[in-house]
């Protein structure tokens, strides 16, 4: 692997990533690999969820592949996909120079503010399902939005203390626009004088077809209704455990079930892209993900990592 | 006389919170610094993005001292009174004076306080106005506790006078007050110090930062209009959106770009939102041929290349945009030339309320209302059903689920799209219409009638389920739609019965459940029997037309009745259904008489807007005929006129005076006055002449008001003052003569009488 080349342009997606890793390893944060699950979107991971809970200093960065069931297009929309790929940066307490850090990733991307209109425009946001929100903006470089940059202010219902600064940035989308590509699909993933030069549309068209076609056509509804019962059973059970193993070591499991609220959630949007939950019903669901999400938090709360560092 | 100049520089301010937040800044600051006891020349407060300042001219330089005398407990007084005086004066006894008054010895506190000079004055108020600022939405960050919009990075905070500048020193959360600022984030980046506010001002803007947004607003609209004029187009005048670019720039500049030709196909209003709304992008139109052909966007710095990188990334996004847009307009013009009939069946999934039924319920209760009302408004039945139906198909349609604002706009394109007449199309724009209390209002005869029915549906809705307004909640608007049944009503001068308007959509509501339900047993059982429409529309008919006997349900056999006047079986059955709906509708009559006074309410607010008082509102009211507003606002602005002279005044205590006299001896003597006064027992002149006004005035106001003409009434009535006022002048009502008593009395109520065709008089106040 070459180590990016800041002095010129990127010149594909992967070159994009590797400029954001770098920059951020660079201020200081840990890089993580994405988590393991099916996730709606970069703060669904434990990193940015539990992590941003109680009072220890966090800094971490990480790419994580987000799935919405209901975006897909079968690979044929220019900008809308069901499997895209987010950047998450969480930082606790947030900097006073997080903005800075931020404009110096763009610059790190070959995005110059100077030739640039990049903005900072009031949107705040909010996760019903996580039971968290913040304030913020969405960052516009030349009338588009490329990153979501919040304050959280709470999640899964407790206050944030200290506060954690989290900067989202959509990538395809970024990369495309710093690439000057038109449709997804022909973006170039490696280098394109590479032996083996390869598009995103090489790597994932197939996978969106597919894809589209069984969030919306195929998926057996009636498996997935299940799914999510199980779901939020074993989650309720993992939470009212015991504090206790039979050896009689204490040990809280507020991350086990922290993954069954990832899984029920990424089920509900499962079920939604197949057209199954009616208005009525949607808000019901989101509210029993949310309550999953607020008992994991609290078991959280009372682990050693929410504790202040030994 | 300093001058104070504070600067409160943080990440980006949002541009809708800014206006209120300078108003804020400059009245907690000079509210703070006058509580104190300084005074000041004058102030002002800006915004950009970043900062919030405020500039207060001609400050005192310290509070004048101030010298405060407080007379405490005698000297003999119990030990306890004493402490308590020392305690909330906060001195001891020997600073206390014992002064000789007449009762004995008191003690006297003297307090001085010295003046304070300004620095520290200001220092306590910024600090105060800092910790309690009043923002909508306000936020933590880092590991501190203070709240601000977002993250506040420094305070600049100093006086300055002709001897120089000095920062005044305060700390909050750990943020020290300073001299310094920053300029434009990435033209001008670097601190710099300030002297005053004009040396502030003018080396912002060197470092790029015009502070005043009214100064940004001016140069965004002057540049614009040149950007397109030369390019043969005029700029879309949208105040909202100028006042938020302002508030999302420093360094304002207005870059032009063209709209591709494929996408001059979308309608206008389709373009204008879109670009607007996601884009914040003016619109730019041709004056010859009214369309959109052109955006301007204002970027927040001098780009290198002239904006040239910045203008190409907005022109990909728009294109973006606009190809979803045109992607959404092809599919539903393809839908609307099909009939729309998938939109008609998707409103059946469309909840509007779960007490309500469906959006598809609610469309033919409109419809069904809107035919009916037709007729009185001057348009045809069919056309207004048709638009009724037609009206929230749009709200299927791809455009309106992006653009929820382009609801009822789109509506009328599909409407044309599908083969409808203009009238119709129309009316799926404009029956929404008034929405707000300064929208124009409909006047196309089908819009007037989609219009009424749409809102008088609603009302009567969530009235049967009790779900009214109540202080300030209204979660559905029912205010805003009273308010616009009664603008559509009077702007039109349309003379309706709205009591027999709402009881006919009450039954239209009522009637759902127990036609459909019987239609289906009867066909159930192989009987044949008129269609659920159909009865629906005979029902409303009847209570429209006053066809019916609202007493026979009173009784409790009323069914036996029924059928016993009933020969025909089939006849007999929908004669009971009919009367069944009606208990049904009687049952929640107590809400539709409810809200014919919540109609009341709303017309008061809207007519105290246009200067009549409550009281002869409440008078006029009180007249029959109360549900027609235009004959209720006709009457109340004679009378108001009548009431704002002298005569209509004197005219006012007169009958009220008979009113009083004539009650107290009604009341006495237990019978009513009202007939055989007779001018042979006339004892005076005064009396006579009364008699002689009261025949001429009484076939005056009678044949007036008859004919509506309130102004002619009202001049009839008022020639009664001069009599009135004489006849009370020269008269004793209450004599011992019972027959010259009993004559005057039953004058008395000619009078009462009079005033009675006219309004309630004894409403009127003063």
């Amino acid at each position: 692997m070459t180590s990016p080349r800041n002095d010129a342009k990127p010149r594909c997606f992967q070159d994009v990533i590797l400029r954001l890793q770098d920059h951020w390893a660079k201020s200081g944060c840990a890089i993580l690999q994405p988590y393991d699950m099916e996730v709606g979107a970069g703060t669904f991971h434990p990193a940015t969820t539990l992590r941003s809970l109680g009072p220890r200093p966090w800094a971490a960065a990480y790419v994580q592949p987000s799935r919405r069931p209901t975006d897909g297009r079968y690979g044929e929309n220019p900008n809308r996909l069901q499997h895209y790929y987010q950047y998450q940066v969480i930082i606790k307490p947030s900097p006073p120079n997080l903005q800075d850090l931020y404009l110096d990733s763009l610059r790190a991307i070959g995005l110059d503010p100077l030739a640039h209109d990049v903005r900072f425009v009031e949107d705040d946001w909010e996760s019903p399902t996580l039971g968290a929100w913040g304030l913020g903006w969405e960052v516009w470089c030349d009338g588009m939005e490329v990153s979501q940059f919040t304050y959280f202010q709470q999640v899964a219902g407790y206050d944030c203390h200290p506060v954690s600064g989290e900067l989202t940035y959509g990538l395809e989308r970024l990369a495309m626009y710093v690439l000057g590509v038109e449709h997804v699909m022909d973006m170039p993933f490696n280098d394109p004088d590479s032996p083996i030069p390869l598009t995103y549309g090489d790597i994932f068209r197939q996978a969106e077809q597919e894809y589209s076609r069984w969030n919306f056509d195929t998926a057996d509804t009636a498996m997935l209704f299940q799914h999510f019962a199980d779901a939020e059973a074993e989650c309720e059970r993992i939470v009212s455990a015991a504090p206790e193993d039979a050896a009689g070591r204490a040990i809280l499991m507020a991350q086990p079930a922290y993954d069954q609220a990832i899984k029920a959630s990424h089920l509900f949007n499962l079920l939604d892209a197949r057209g199954v939950i009616s208005v009525t019903e949607r808000a019901d669901y989101i509210r029993r993900v949310r309550a999953l999400t607020k008992k994991c938090a609290d078991l959280f709360m009372q682990t050693p990592l929410a504790e202040i560092a030994p | 006389m300093p001058d104070l100049l504070i600067e409160l520089f943080s990440e980006e301010i949002p541009a809708r919170m800014q206006p209120k937040a300078r108003a804020d800044l400059k009245k907690l600051v000079t509210d703070g610094l006058v509580e104190a006891g300084l005074t000041y020349a004058g102030a002002g407060a800006f915004s950009t993005p970043r900062r919030l300042a405020l500039s207060v001219e001609g400050l005192d330089a310290a509070s004048k001292p101030v010298r405060e005398e407080r007379k405490g407990p005698r000297a003999d007084a119990p030990e306890k009174a004493l402490e308590g005086f020392l305690r909330s004066t906060g001195l001891t006894k020997d600073q206390l004076e014992l002064r000789d008054e007449k009762k004995g010895q008191v003690y006297f506190a003297v307090i001085e306080r010295p003046g304070r000079p300004a620095a520290e004055i200001v220092a306590e108020v910024l600090e105060k106005t800092i910790r309690d600022f009043p923002w909508p939405k306000s936020m933590r960050w880092g590991s501190g506790t203070l709240r601000w919009v977002r993250p506040l990075h420094s305070i600049l905070c100093i006086l300055s006078d002709e001897a120089g500048a000095e920062v005044v020193p305060l700390e909050v959360d750990g943020i020290v007050s300073g001299d310094t600022t920053r300029g434009h984030r990435f033209m001008a980046p670097d601190a710099f110090s300030v002297t005053n506010f004009e040396d502030y001002a003018a080396k912002l803007r060197r470092a790029k930062v015009m502070l005043d947004t009214g100064e940004r607003e001016a140069a965004i609209e002057q540049e614009a209009a040149n950007l397109a004029f030369a390019r043969g187009l005029e700029i879309v005048e949208d105040t909202g959106l100028l006042a938020e670019v302002a508030g999302l720039v420093e360094w304002p500049v207005p870059l032009m770009g063209a709209i591709e030709a494929r996408f001059l196909t979308l309608p206008p209003e389709v373009l204008q939102t879109s670009m607007k709304e996601h884009q914040k992008f003016f619109s730019a139109r041709n004056p010859k041929t009214g369309r959109i052909e052109g955006f301007v966007t204002v970027a927040n710095i001098e780009a290198t290349d002239d904006g040239e990188t910045i203008l190409a990334g907005n022109q990909r996004v728009l294109a973006a945009r606009l190809s979803d847009g045109l992607f959404f307009w092809e599919n539903d013009l393809r839908e609307a030339k099909a009939g729309m009939t998938d939109w008609a069946e998707g409103l059946k999934s469309v909840t509007f309320h779960n007490k309500l039924g469906s959006q598809a319920d609610r469309v033919a209760r409109i419809a069904a209302l809107a035919r009916e009302i037709a007729p009185m408004v001057g348009a045809d039945p069919d056309q207004a059903a048709r638009a009724a139906e037609l009206a929230k198909l749009d709200l299927r349609s791809s455009m309106v689920g992006e653009f929820p604002e382009l609801q009822g706009v789109m509506g009328r394109y599909y409407a044309l799209e599908a083969g409808e007449p203009e009238a119709v199309a129309d009316a799926a724009r404009d029956h929404y219409s008034p929405l707000g209390p300064s929208d124009d209002v409909p006047t196309a005869p089908v819009s007037v009638a989609v219009a009424l029915a749409d809102k008088i549906d609603t009302l009567t809705g969530f009235w049967a389920i009790d779900e009214k307004p109540t202080g300030s909640k209204d979660p559905f608007a029912l205010r805003r739609a009273a308010l616009g049944v009664i603008r559509l009503v009077l702007q039109n001068n349309l003379k309706l019965e709205l009591q027999r308007i709402t009881s006919a959509s009450l039954v239209i509501k009522a009637s759902a459940d127990s036609f459909k339900d019987t239609v289906a047993y009867q066909e159930a059982l192989g009987q044949r029997s008129s269609t659920y429409a159909k009865r629906v529309e005979k029902a409303v008919r009847r209570i429209l037309t006053g066809d019916f006997d609202p007493n026979i349900t009173q009784t409790n056999d009323w069914e036996k009745t029924i059928a016993s006047q009933q020969e025909d079986p089939s006849t007999r059955v929908d004669e009971m259904l009919f009367y069944m709906v009606v208990q049904r509708h009687l049952e929640i009559n107590g809400s539709a008489i409810d809200l014919l006074s919540f109609l009341h309410d709303r017309l008061k607010v809207y007519l105290r807007d246009q200067g009549i008082r409550h009281d002869i509102i409440d008078a006029v009211l009180a007249q029959p005929g109360n549900d027609d507003l235009v004959l209720v606002v006709n009457r109340a602005k004679a009378l108001n006129d009548m009431l704002a002279t002298e005569d209509g005044q004197n005219l006012t205590q007169g009958l009220k005076r008979a009113g009083n006299i004539l009650g107290q001896a009604e009341e006495k003597d237990g019978v009513e006055y009202s007939f055989g006064a007779d001018p042979k027992f006339a004892e005076t002149d005064a009396e006579r002449a009364l008699f002689a006004a009261l025949d001429s005035a009484e076939p005056a106001i009678k044949a007036a008001t008859a004919s509506e003409d309130f102004p002619a009434a009202m001049s009839a009535i008022a020639g009664l003052r001069a009599p009135i006022d004489a006849f009370f002048e020269a008269v004793q009502v209450n004599t011992d003569n019972q027959i010259v008593r009993r004559n005057r009395l039953n004058l008395l109520s000619r009078i009462r009488e009079a005033g009675r065709q006219i309004a309630d008089f004894t409403k009127v106040e003063g």
